[in-house]
Parts: C-alpha cells; sequence; structure tokens
C-alpha cells in the first residue's frame, strides 16, 4: 500500500523510513541465536529464518514443546514471532505467513490445502494468472494435470509445487560462520618474566597468523589481553601501517606495550584477537628488495605510530583549492598512499607556510619597508599581487576578512617573503588620543604567511 | 700536452654540499630550510622530516621541489623527548635516506653522539635545523645559510657557510638556487681587487 494511500485512510499514522542494514544485522543475530534449536539455520528471505529441525525435536521432549520454547524466548525478548513446523521447508514458509502451527507428518497436502496459491513463493504475476482462471487454493492446484500446468504457467510454478510438496529436495544450508581471528591460551602455572609472555606471544601469534593466512587476510589492529591470577587484566593493544601477518614483526611491536604491564601475581592468561583485518593476498616470498624497502618502511611507521601516534605521522597529499592553507592536505600515513603532487604551474609559491602573522611598521603599497618577527626589512623587489578570493562554501575564520593580494617580497636583508593585504579589511581605527598611530591606509591589513627558497 | 691531459683526467672537484652519509649534520640561519630542501633532493628515496607539533612553521606541498612531495612523511611528536626518540628510530631504519629534524633545545653531548651511532647503525644521513647557538659537538658538520638579496631579477641566491667540519676543511659559497631542481650555481663573489691581478705567467 502507497504511503499516501495509508495518510488518507488513517490521518494519523507514524511512520518510519525501514532501515535494511540493521534490520539485516538483527536477523542476523538471530539467526546465530537460533542455531541453539538446530544445526542448521538459514536466512528465509529478508523476514525469516529457516532451520532443519530433523532429528532435533525430541530433545526439547517434542516438537509442539520445542515450538513453544521458541516462541516463549521470543517474546521475553520482545518479539512478535510466527512459526510453523511442516515436512518441507516450502509447506513450512507457506504455513508460517499464513497463520503458523504444525503439521503432522503425512498431513501436509490437507493441512497445507487451503492456503492460498500466492504462499507457494512465486511471483504476482503467475498468482493473478492462477486466480483469473479460478484456481485460488494449493488443494485446487495440487489436484490439476501436470503438463499443462508447466506449459501454462512455466516451470518455476511446477518446482515450487513439487517443493511444498516434497517431490522435490530443498535443503537448509547453513551460512558459513565469518572467521574469528582470536586464539587464546591458558597457563597452568602464572609467568611474570617479560621473556615468558613474548615466548607465549608467539605461539599465539603463530596461530593467528595461520588464521589470517587461511582467509588472506592481515591484520591492522591487534590486542593481546593478559589475565592475572587476581582476575585482573592487562590490555596491550598496536596497530600497524599496512595489513601484515608475519609472527616475527608483528611480536617486535609488542616488545615494549608487554614492557609496561604490570604483572600483579602473575598472568595466567592470555588472549590475542586481530579486532582490525583488511585482505591480504598470498606474496611471493623474496620478491626483490623494493619490497623489502616497503616492508622496512611500513615497519618504521608502524613503531612510530605505536609510539607518538599514527595521527602524527603523516604524509602530505595535494587538495584542489587556491587557498594556500587548502592546496594541501596531512593526511595519516599509515591510512594513505602517496600521490605525486601536481606539476608546478602559475605562480611561486613559498616553501614554508604559518598562520599569518602581522607585518607592522609597514609603508606603502607594496610596503617598502616594514618590521615582521622584530626584524625590520627593506623591499628589495616586489612581484604581485595575486589576489585570491575566499571559498565562500567553506566558513573559514582565517578567511573571514575577504580576499587577499599576495606579494612576493625580496628583501634587502635577504629572506624572500610571502605578503598579503586585505584590502576588504579595513585597517584598525586608532584609538582617540593616540598620537603615533600609524596611517589608516593600508598600514596595519599586511601579513606573512610564507617564506621562499 | 701533458698539463692538458691532467686537466682532463682530473677527478672532477667534489661537490662542497654533498653530506658524508651516515653521519648527522646541522644547518643554522634563516635559510636552513632551504638547504634541508636541497638535501633532499640529492638524497633519493624516502625522507623523513621530523617537528614538534606545535611549530606552526611547515612545509608547503606546493612550493616543495618536483618528486619531493610524495617522499616526504612529517612527524609531528609532541614532546623533546619523543621527537629525539623519533629521529634516532628513524635514523636506525635502513629504507629511509635522509633525516630532517627541528629540536627546539640545544642537543646534549649524549643525544648527539646517540644520534650518530644510531645513522652509523642505519647508513643514513641526518640534518639538524638547529637555531642559533644551538649546535651539538657530535655533529659531523655544520652550515650556516642564510638567503642573500640578489642584484638581478631573477636570481635567488643563498650563502651557506660551512662553519665546522671533522673530516675536511670550511668554507663559504654564494649560489643560486631557484627551489625547483637538484641544481645550484655557484656565484662568483662580486667584489673590489684590493691587490693588483697577478701578471699571467
Amino acid at each position: 500500500m502507497p504511503l499516501a494511500d495509508a495518510r488518507a485512510i488513517c490521518p494519523d499514522v507514524t511512520t518510519r523510513p525501514a532501515d535494511l542494514a540493521r534490520e539485516a544485522d538483527a536477523l542476523s543475530a538471530l539467526r546465530r541465536w537460533a542455531s541453539r534449536y538446530a544445526p542448521m539455520v538459514a536466512a528465509d528471505g529478508t523476514d525469516g529464518l529457516v532451520a532443519d529441525i530433523t532429528g532435533v525435536a525430541h530433545l526439547f521432549g517434542g516438537e509442539a514443546e520445542l515450538r513453544g520454547d521458541l516462541h516463549a524466548r521470543l517474546e521475553w525478548a520482545g518479539l512478535s514471532v510466527a512459526s510453523a513446523i511442516a515436512g518441507t521447508r516450502g509447506a513450512a514458509h507457506a504455513l508460517a505467513r499464513h497463520g503458523g502451527g504444525i503439521l503432522a507428518e503425512g498431513a501436509l497436502v490437507q493441512g497445507i490445502g487451503r492456503l492460498p496459491v500466492s504462499a507457494l513463493r512465486i511471483d504476482h504475476a503467475t498468482a493473478d494468472a492462477l486466480a483469473r482462471v479460478g484456481v485460488a487454493r494449493i488443494a485446487d492446484l495440487a489436484a490439476l494435470p501436470r503438463a499443462p500446468l508447466a506449459r501454462r504457467f512455466g516451470a518455476a510454478l511446477v518446482l515450487r509445487l513439487d517443493q511444498l510438496l516434497g517431490h522435490q529436495p530443498e535443503p537448509v544450508a547453513a551460512e558459513p560462520e565469518p572467521p574469528h581471528f582470536g586464539v587464546r591460551i591458558t597457563l597452568p602455572e602464572p609467568i611474570g618474566l617479560q621473556s615468558d609472555v613474548m615466548a607465549g606471544l608467539a605461539r599465539l601469534l603463530d596461530r593467528l597468523c595461520a588464521t589470517l593466512a587461511l582467509h588472506q587476510q592481515g591484520a591492522r589492529r591487534l590486542r593481546l589481553e593478559l589475565r592475572r591470577v587476581d582476575h585482573g587484566t592487562a590490555q596491550v593493544e598496536i596497530g600497524l601501517a599496512r595489513p601484515m601477518r608475519d609472527p616475527a614483526r608483528i611480536a617486535a611491536l609488542f616488545a615494549k606495550g608487554v614492557d609496561e604491564v604490570d604483572s600483579g601475581f602473575g598472568i595466567d592468561g592470555m588472549r590475542l584477537s586481530a579486532t582490525i583485518t583488511e585482505p591480504l593476498a598470498p606474496e611471493q616470498i623474496g620478491s626483490g628488495p623494493a619490497l623489502r624497502q616497503e616492508d622496512a618502511l611500513a615497519d618504521l611507521v608502524s613503531r612510530l605510530g605505536n609510539r607518538i601516534g599514527f595521527d602524527r605521522v603523516l604524509r602530505m597529499v595535494p587538495a584542489n583549492s587556491k587557498i594556500p592553507e587548502r592546496s594541501f592536505q596531512l593526511v595519516a600515513a599509515a591510512w594513505s598512499e602517496p600521490l605525486a603532487a601536481p606539476r608546478r604551474r602559475g605562480p611561486l609559491r613559498p616553501i614554508t607556510l604559518f598562520p599569518p602573522e602581522p607585518v607592522t611598521h609597514a609603508s606603502g603599497h607594496p610596503p617598502a619597508q616594514f618590521r615582521w618577527r622584530r626584524m625590520s626589512f627593506t623591499t628589495l623587489r616586489a612581484h604581485g599581487p595575486e589576489r585570491i578570493t575566499p571559498e565562500w562554501w567553506f566558513d573559514d575564520p582565517s578567511w573571514r576578512n575577504g580576499l587577499r593580494d599576495y606579494w612576493r617580497i625580496e628583501t634587502q636583508q635577504g629572506p624572500r617573503l610571502w605578503l598579503f593585504h586585505t584590502p576588504q579589511n579595513p585597517a584598525w581605527p586608532a584609538p582617540s588620543g593616540a598620537q603615533n598611530w600609524p596611517a589608516p591606509s593600508g598600514a596595519q591589513n599586511w601579513f606573512a604567511q610564507g617564506e621562499f627558497a | 700536452m701533458t698539463t692538458l691531459h691532467n686537466l682532463t683526467r682530473r677527478p672532477a672537484a667534489a661537490d662542497p654540499f654533498t653530506l658524508t652519509n651516515a653521519r648527522v649534520h646541522e644547518a643554522g640561519g634563516p635559510g636552513r630550510r632551504a638547504f634541508a630542501l636541497v638535501q633532499c633532493l640529492r638524497h633519493p628515496g624516502p625522507v623523513l622530516w621530523v617537528l614538534p607539533a606545535h611549530e606552526p612553521q611547515r612545509p608547503m606541498l606546493r612550493g616543495l621541489p618536483a618528486g619531493l612531495g610524495e617522499r616526504l612523511m612529517l612527524l609531528t611528536p609532541k614532546g623533546e623527548t619523543d621527537l629525539l626518540w623519533c629521529v634516532e628510530e628513524a635514523l636506525r631504519a635502513a629504507p629511509v635516506a635522509l633525516v630532517i629534524a627541528e629540536p627546539q633545545q640545544a642537543l646534549s653531548l649524549t643525544a648527539g653522539r646517540r644520534l650518530q651511532l644510531a645513522a652509523e647503525t642505519g647508513r643514513t644521513t641526518g640534518l639538524m635545523l638547529i637555531r642559533e647557538g644551538q649546535g651539538s659537538s657530535a655533529c659531523e658538520t655544520r652550515w650556516h645559510c642564510e638567503p642573500v638579496a640578489a642584484t638581478a631579477a631573477d636570481s635567488t641566491l643563498h650563502r651557506w657557510s660551512l662553519n665546522k667540519n671533522k673530516s675536511g676543511t670550511i668554507g663559504s659559497w654564494t649560489l643560486n638556487w631557484h627551489g625547483a631542481t637538484a641544481a645550484v650555481h655557484l656565484v662568483s663573489p662580486a667584489g673590489e681587487r684590493c691587490q693588483p691581478a697577478e701578471p699571467p705567467r
């Protein structure tokens, strides 16, 4: 029913957009929980679960008790469910969506025959066509000769009917569990020496890296939990500059963290888990010095990042902006690839950039003399102006005083500076009573922002 | 004839600006960052630039020489201890070609010696951009770099003076480097001769 029709019937209807991703997550969680009833549980469409309970029901005291237990637990969790138990998957699907219940062995056609043909998992067009020829119920359909049915409505309808009646097999295939990258070790005697912990870690890493290699994954973040005898836990967490599954290189990164752990009365359990993994295809061993150098550089980034933080190991990548501050970005080197800078074009750019610093005692336009960082300069040559206008679609506080005219000033004293002038921003008015306040025109709105080579 | 032969076979004079490999050097003065960029261009491979987190003056990608941006990494540790640790760790790593650092305080003798040992272990060159008078006596060479006003409009002159050298002579050079490529052009100092020219032999 379209939303407009629903609103016409009930003006006060409350609507909420469907969150398909979270619904799928919830169904997946429910599927894992439902594996307590049967080994084979699979999702059935987007709104159902199907479980193969062959040989399972007696563990719960019978089919009715199993279904009652399921309902009781789900209702206690706040879910309203409908369920059915039948001899075939198709029959259970049809019955669960049309009232639910339990079909006894051998009473399949009698129990399911009263249901409409749309319960057969066929498309709407086929269901409409069947309704047009007067076949409304499954019992009517099952009584018809099969050959004309297949010719008129296609093989899909006959297949669904056969699956419903059990003439065609339809197994329940449980979905593969996502791989779990966690290993643990329990020790018979508590340990306290750093070398012992590292030896235990080496054993765990061997197992974890084997699992990672099996699934062609590389760890990006690893956590080592050390359980102490007094039930306290200590955690050591490391990040890696790129996906990796080499036990020796990972163990070297743990050394510093393990060194800082307080082992108390001893450690009797260790758990190692890869919290973040990324795909890592198998590599040929010894593929040359280039790869070794890349590995060594990644190791260095890991070591540096684990001490000073990965957000402090930076790489400069070009950005598409004329604003000097935004013409490049500083990104974490561990999460980015080096990008070639665009070719140098247009006006010269300084080699270093700093936040705008006011230039005082500026005289003239461009200033013939000025003071900056307590040094006085005399202009020898001035190149400019290069006008840069602010990006109005970003509200940048430092660009609120309008456009800027950039000048490259070569000074008699040597430094070549990048000065700018904000023509739209008038100078500060002189305070009342000030005698030697500089001239208001262009006196106070000069700033230095960079230094050329 | 022999003179000409000797002239053509004479090995080219070593570039005075080549830093000794696997040692830590120092550069000071207002033009030290330009000197560092020239050295970056002379060391192919990854370059690490360590500067304190609060340092506002940072390299600008669009102004760097071509090809340097993709192999330059910036490290911005918080304190002086972390900074020195980063420099030592980077010097010890073999794949790094050049480590440039801007320490805020004078290097102690211990720190300077440790950095030299790390550089020798990793066969990496280090360059400390020091402030005035904060040099360490462990350094291999110490340079004073300053930009010089140019008489011609299209030249960007620098004066780089080698004030300390453990394995060679000191000197002072005026050169023209325009900031785009590794090529530097030595400029003969213009001045008035206070003695008459020697007669030709």
